[in-house]
């Protein structure tokens, strides 16, 4: 989330109009008119008007808006699964509604990988052979593509179910396949379509959170479509508010949450502001990884690795809570030759009890945005709250 | 007070056009009945040359390897009563004109029914054709072959093509466009060509509807071969024609029997091909 970053994708003036005279309805948008308005002089439907936006290299944009807003129609814009009717989406100096059918076809390939709302894997092929696919249709060769479908099934953790048909697979594994054949394509844009959105509650969290870890990782250019303002705050960089085909905020979600740009936005996230009355029971999710008072460091080091932290609470027996330990002084102490992580122990962390009101959690988040630990009053580790989980946890009680 | 309109000289028109054709591509159809009558030839040898327990063996074979035992042994049972009343012959006959028709039909029709599942314009155009086809009274398609073809199997295979076509290419188009939005959208997404979305897409997800059409047209190109006998062709069709000109029912029912169960097994054992690609 750094400032410096480059811009991957400018999006410019972009406007879709569906029916047979796009000219004579983007006039009535000129002059001021609506997309109702329009629907009504000339029965064409203005499905996007005038968007424009940056894409930063390695960031996750998401793109929120209820349906009839115009974000799958956007999204479809940018591969041109939706021909714009005009503007400009510039990739790398390509502009791609200006790009013949060749030259798309390469671009696709190059620039976007997708993943679709319904998973839409090919139900003739394997688990293995549909993660193959892009890289097939390119003509990337056997034991190259194979090698790089079986890494990408690694990373979504569905190693073994290479041979499995998608029809064996869960809804939620389902989605890994679909994740998994965008990201051995191995291409600069990951599109997600309201990826998650027909998972069930508890297995969609746990994919946010997946593909937080997997962009932190991976650092990939993700533009993530979803109707769902908790999910959109959860895992957006930058959020884009789309109503009617039109932006109406784009921002960060603290952005959008303390500065909503209109009446239209405020109503979204109305109720928000319910910080006072949650506490830090609401927002706390269990702890995937603890390590040991008398683990070593190099054991560490592995938990650390597995689950891609880094850095870990350490614990007694019990699970109380003795500190934190930093992936790179367990990385010193391993190359000193420390066989305890006693010395590089530390609590420079915030710690707060489980009925800690929300609102004073904001405060805590210190710069190195390490998460707050939630202690009952033995000191027991009861789980973390991480920032996005806060933010996450005020907008979906504002819809209740 | 009746007007008298003349009467449309629309038999006259058809007539003169067919004339004109027969004429005109004498050598191709002479050409086409030539390679036709050498592929039905080499057919019927072929089957013939094989003793008759042995093809039923192996028919069994194929049946149970395809389904399972219960068609493995009604069809061995069934071809042994047709091998039992001596319509052995006329059987492979026939089977051979099904075998045959069925390929030049199967092989016309995938490429124009992929077109037409492309294609909106094409698809326009060939729909009321098909329905054309398939409403004529299929006698009607003998009468042109005869000049075209000669008295004669080759003349069957022609009216037969034309005859079970339809489905073949109706299931064809309707199994390429059940497929999947969603999934013509994921092959685009990652940059599939026209070609590469048809055969890694949308032909093996359409291959059971494609088989079902195929099925059709084996069923039709059969109910086809055994009228042809009215034009010559050998086979059932050419006894049950016998047997009424000397009006022995007798020996119409025989063939007629025959013609069901050779109808049996190749509408199990088709079908059975499409369950397991189904299953797969």
């Amino acid at each position: 989330m750094s400032e410096s970053q480059t811009t991957k994708i400018q999006v410019r003036g972009l406007s879709k109009v569906f029916g047979s005279q796009p000219k004579k309805a983007l006039e009535l948008r000129d002059q001021g008119l609506k997309r109702p308005e329009i629907l009504e002089k000339t029965g064409q439907t203005l499905g996007l008007s005038n968007i424009s936006f940056d894409v930063k290299e390695g960031e996750l944009l998401v793109i929120m808006g209820l349906s009839g807003s115009g974000k799958s129609t956007l999204i479809r814009c940018l591969n041109r699964l939706i021909e714009p009717t005009e503007g400009d989406i510039i990739i790398d100096g390509e502009n791609i509604p200006k790009l013949n059918e060749k030259e798309l076809l390469q671009c696709r390939r190059r620039h976007f990988s997708m993943v679709f709302q319904n998973f839409a894997l090919f139900p003739h092929r394997t688990v293995q052979n549909n993660a193959e696919y892009g890289l097939e249709i390119r003509g990337v060769d056997k034991a190259e593509r194979t090698q790089k479908a079986r890494d990408a099934l690694k990373q979504v953790g569905l190693d073994g179910w290479e041979d499995a048909m998608p029809s064996q697979l869960s809804g939620g594994m389902q989605q890994r396949v679909g994740l998994a054949r965008a990201l051995a394509n191995d291409s600069s844009v990951l599109l997600m379509d309201e990826a998650f959105s027909a998972l069930d509650p508890l297995i969609r969290k746990d994919m946010q959170q997946e593909l937080l870890e997997l962009q932190h990782r991976m650092k990939k250019t993700t533009i993530f479509i979803t109707h769902d303002l908790d999910e959109a705050l959860n895992i957006g960089d930058r959020i884009i508010l789309l109503k009617d085909g039109e932006i109406v905020q784009i921002g960060t979600p603290e952005d959008i949450l303390t500065n909503p740009a209109d009446e239209y936005v405020a109503r979204f996230i109305e109720g928000v502001d319910m910080s006072r009355i949650l506490t830090a029971r609401h927002a706390m999710r269990p702890v995937r990884a603890t390590a040991r008072e008398d683990d070593g460091p190099r054991t560490v080091l592995r938990k650390l690795s597995e689950n891609g932290l880094d850095s870990i609470y350490v614990t007694t027996r019990e699970r109380k809570l003795l500190g934190l330990v930093d992936a790179d002084a367990a990385d010193q102490a391993a190359k000193d030759g420390e066989q305890s992580i006693k010395a590089i122990l530390h609590d420079d962390f915030p710690r707060v009890g489980p009925d800690e009101p929300l609102n004073n959690l904001f405060a805590m988040f210190n710069e190195k945005s390490r998460p707050i630990a939630v202690v009952d009053e033995n000191q027991r580790l009861l789980g973390v709250v991480v920032k996005g989980a806060v933010l996450a946890e005020l907008a979906e009680s504002g819809e209740r | 007070m009746a007007i008298d309109i003349p009467r449309l000289p629309l038999g006259d028109w058809i007539e003169g056009g067919l004339d004109y054709l027969t004429t005109q591509f004498s050598a191709v159809t002479r050409g086409i009945s030539h390679v036709t009558q050498g592929g039905i030839n080499s057919l019927n040898d072929a089957l013939m040359w094989m003793p008759a327990w042995s093809l039923i063996a192996l028919i069994a074979l194929l049946c149970w390897r395809m389904s399972g035992v219960r068609l493995a042994v009604g069809s061995a049972l069934g071809l042994a009563l047709i091998w039992n009343l001596g319509l052995w012959d006329p059987m492979i006959e026939s089977l051979t004109l099904v075998v045959i028709a069925t390929l030049v039909a199967v092989v016309i029709a995938l490429p124009l029914g992929i077109l037409a599942a492309i294609s909106n314009r094409f698809y326009a155009i060939i729909m009321p054709v098909l329905d054309f086809m398939q409403t004529m009274p299929a006698f009607v398609y003998l009468i042109p072959a005869i000049p075209f073809f000669g008295i004669g199997s080759v003349s069957a295979i022609f009216a037969t093509v034309i005859f079970s076509m339809p489905p073949a290419i109706r299931f064809t188009t309707l199994g390429i466009r059940q497929v999947p939005k969603e999934l013509i959208e994921a092959a685009d997404a990652f940059g599939s060509t026209r070609s590469q979305k048809l055969v890694k897409v949308q032909l093996p997800l359409s291959l059971p509807t494609i088989m079902a059409g195929i099925n059709q047209t084996i069923m039709l190109a059969l109910s086809m071969v055994v009228i042809a006998a009215m034009i010559g062709a050998d086979g059932l069709g050419n006894e049950v024609w016998k047997a009424i000109q000397r009006l022995r029912p007798g020996d119409g029912f025989e063939a007629g029997i025959a013609v069901v169960i050779l109808a049996m097994v190749l509408d199990r054992l088709t079908q059975s091909f499409r369950k397991t690609k189904k299953a797969q």
